[in-house]
């Protein structure tokens, strides 16, 4: 067969080109050309190769120390949430009404939180953590105990922990009862007829069904709240001392508030490529989970 | 091992105020012997799912009582009867292996190590499973996974009847067979009740000596495959067992004689009293009807077609407004279109609103 020649189609392609090259590309390439460089305002660049690679990398630095530092903060912050929220949410899933009008009600009530901008959950619980007008901080501090989360880094981490864990344990929640809700009912009246307990029925039926919906679940609450910037922005300002200062709060600092270019794009560059090899990481996971079955279906 | 009675059992989803029209089952009394193998055939929504729901437990009656061996057992739970099930769709447990599946409903209950572990050899062996005993369940193919969830009601030693829901549904054609007679086997070695639903005549009339036949959430028959065959009780179980169903057609019917479009049937059997304002109809097998050349001593009918089932061809045929489906005897060619029927009288019954009239001989 002839193939049909026609250079026209290039055409058709360019805007999906400019429109990638200007979103993603071009801005990109300007934070590598940064990361590379080192500048004393006026518009004057000097050349510095990995030099800020090095010394980000390195915690011996001011830099490093700061990098490392906030980078621990967030692991520990996205462990603790992630314990709290993927049982919590599991826990609220299998409690809530499989049938009748309350599963909207359910449905409604839950959805609330996820629906709200991040800073707005972040200016609703400062408020309400304040030990002078905040119902929550005016509540605990009368009742002897002396909770302000502006001067105690336990206080601070708490409330952020909190905050988070009440924005987003509905969209684990929702996740595992969307995965409760495809398992066939003859499993259940199976389960009743071999004589399993409550948490006979959770280890051998419900748990194994939801095992993919939670891999989404893990997925995407480690992503958030390893990006976490809003929320603890609002509340604490990164506060007391550096105590919830996490990586995206740090980045901020270095790029705006000191105007290192070149320290901010090395970090950026790093912070985008840690996403991304956790992304990689889980999706391989995955995509390996999901492509074992039909290869295992057949084999007896 | 049991008897199981049913003692005026209804069950109606909407609750027991609701018509009695619209009771998923209409009160049904019967008796299931112990050790017997029961097909329980009806189309789709007859109520026959809900009638086995109803011994296993998972569904509580509206009415009446089922009693196990002559003790009421109407509220105990599903896991305190001796009752197995098997679904339509091969149930599993994902996470664990053949053995452990099978070795499920033992440790629920508390059985011994030992006795669990001699158990589950024992039905693996039964069941040709033995061989994938540390498999994962999850990589067997469909009758594999229904094999085990079988081997989960039979590892118990106290199961008084398994009860399946269309198990081989989901099974390949040539595999449906190999399990039907794997179960046909397992009843006559372990002597239990076995009571199996579906929808598939032959499936029923293959598997079980007893079928009982549901329509509207009625019984309206149980009795042996032959029984069925020969002798309808309603004109249900005429047209939804045996391929063509059977003729069911209206008649004027008076003593020994039935007129269909002004001609006369004899009948085997003297009709002497019917019940006034029924409807009454005659019913006759396609198997019984024979098509002959046109003769004035016989019905006469329109061809319309002729099936050639391979050993056996069926002639479609239509007298005045209604249709029979009659034999084409080997070697038979019609001129044109028009024959003449003849009809086997003792294989031509009379029914009555639908029910079957047993005439005097």
């Amino acid at each position: 067969m002839d193939k049909v020649v026609n250079q026209k189609a290039w055409f058709l392609v360019l805007p999906v080109f400019l429109v990638v090259a200007f979103s993603a590309v071009l801005p990109l390439m300007t934070v590598v050309n940064y990361s590379m460089q080192d500048t004393f305002g006026n518009n004057q660049f000097f050349w510095n190769g990995v030099g800020w690679f090095k010394e980000l990398l390195d915690p011996s630095t001011d830099l490093g120390e700061r990098f490392f530092a906030s980078l621990w903060r967030n692991l520990i912050f996205s462990a603790i949430i992630l314990a709290i929220e993927i049982p919590l949410g599991i826990v609220v899933a299998l409690s809530m009404p499989r049938e009748g009008w309350t599963v909207a009600v359910c449905l409604v009530i839950l959805a609330l939180p996820l629906l709200i901008p991040w800073n707005v959950v972040g200016t609703i619980w400062q408020i309400f953590g304040r030990p002078d007008i905040g119902l929550l901080g005016y509540t605990l501090n009368h009742l002897g105990l002396h909770y302000n989360y502006v001067s105690n880094e336990l206080d601070a981490w708490a409330t952020v922990i909190v905050m988070d864990v009440w924005h987003w344990t509905s969209l684990v929640a929702l996740l595992c009862y969307a995965g409760l809700k495809s398992i066939p009912d003859a499993y259940y009246q199976a389960a009743q007829i071999d004589g399993a307990s409550r948490w006979a029925v959770f280890r051998a039926i419900q748990l194994p069904k939801m095992n993919r919906v939670l891999l989404i679940a893990v997925l995407l609450r480690f992503m958030d709240s390893f990006m976490i910037y809003t929320e603890p922005f609002v509340v604490t300002g990164g506060g007391p001392g550096n105590s919830t200062t996490f990586i995206s709060i740090e980045l901020v600092k270095i790029a705006l508030g000191q105007f290192d270019l070149g320290k901010a794009a090395a970090l950026s560059l790093v912070y985008n490529l840690i996403i991304l090899i956790v992304c990689w990481v889980f999706y391989t996971v995955m995509t390996n989970a999901g492509a074992e079955r039909p290869q295992k279906e057949g084999a007896v | 091992m049991a008897r199981i009675d049913l003692v005026d059992l209804a069950h109606s989803y909407s609750g027991n105020d609701a018509p009695p029209d619209s009771f998923a089952l209409k009160p049904v009394t019967m008796t299931w012997r112990q050790g017997g193998a029961y097909a329980l055939l009806g189309p789709s929504g007859c109520g026959k799912t809900t009638l086995l729901n109803l011994i296993s437990g998972i569904v509580t009656p509206s009415r009446g009582k089922i009693l196990f061996n002559g003790s009421d057992i109407t509220p105990l739970s599903t896991q305190k009867r001796n009752i197995a099930q098997v679904f339509q769709f091969p149930v599993i447990y994902d996470t664990m292996t053949v053995g452990e599946n099978l070795a499920f409903p033992l440790k629920n209950r508390g059985v011994p190590k030992a006795e669990i572990v001699a158990r589950v050899k024992r039905i693996a062996e039964l069941l040709d499973l033995a061989p994938y005993l540390n498999r994962k369940a999850t990589r067997l193919t469909a009758d594999a996974k229904q094999k085990i969830s079988l081997g989960r009601g039979l590892v118990r030693s106290d199961v008084a009847a398994i009860l399946f829901d269309e198990p081989l549904t989901v099974i390949d054609p040539e595999l449906k067979w190999q399990l039907r007679s794997k179960l046909k086997a397992l009843h006559r070695e372990l002597d239990l009740t076995m009571i199996y639903v579906t929808h598939d005549q032959t499936e029923a009339l293959t598997f079980a000596d007893t079928v009982v036949v549901m329509h509207d959430g009625r019984v309206v028959q149980s009795g042996t495959p032959a029984e069925l065959f020969d002798k309808p009780a309603h004109t249900f179980v005429g047209y939804f067992i045996g391929s063509p169903g059977m003729n069911i057609v209206p008649a004027h019917v008076d003593g020994r004689e039935a007129r269909i479009d002004g001609h006369i049937i004899g009948l085997h059997r003297n009709y002497g009293v019917l019940p006034s304002g029924a409807k009454i109809e005659i019913g006759v097998r396609p198997e019984f009807v024979d098509i002959a050349p046109p003769a004035s001593g016989l019905l006469s009918a329109t061809i319309e077609r002729i099936d050639d089932l391979g050993r056996i061809r069926f002639a479609r045929v239509r007298v005045g407004d209604s249709k029979f489906a009659a034999r084409v005897p080997p070697g038979f060619s019609v001129p044109d279109n028009m024959a003449g029927l003849v009809f086997d009288p003792a294989h031509v019954h009379v029914y009555a609103d639908s029910r079957l009239v047993e005439g005097v001989a």
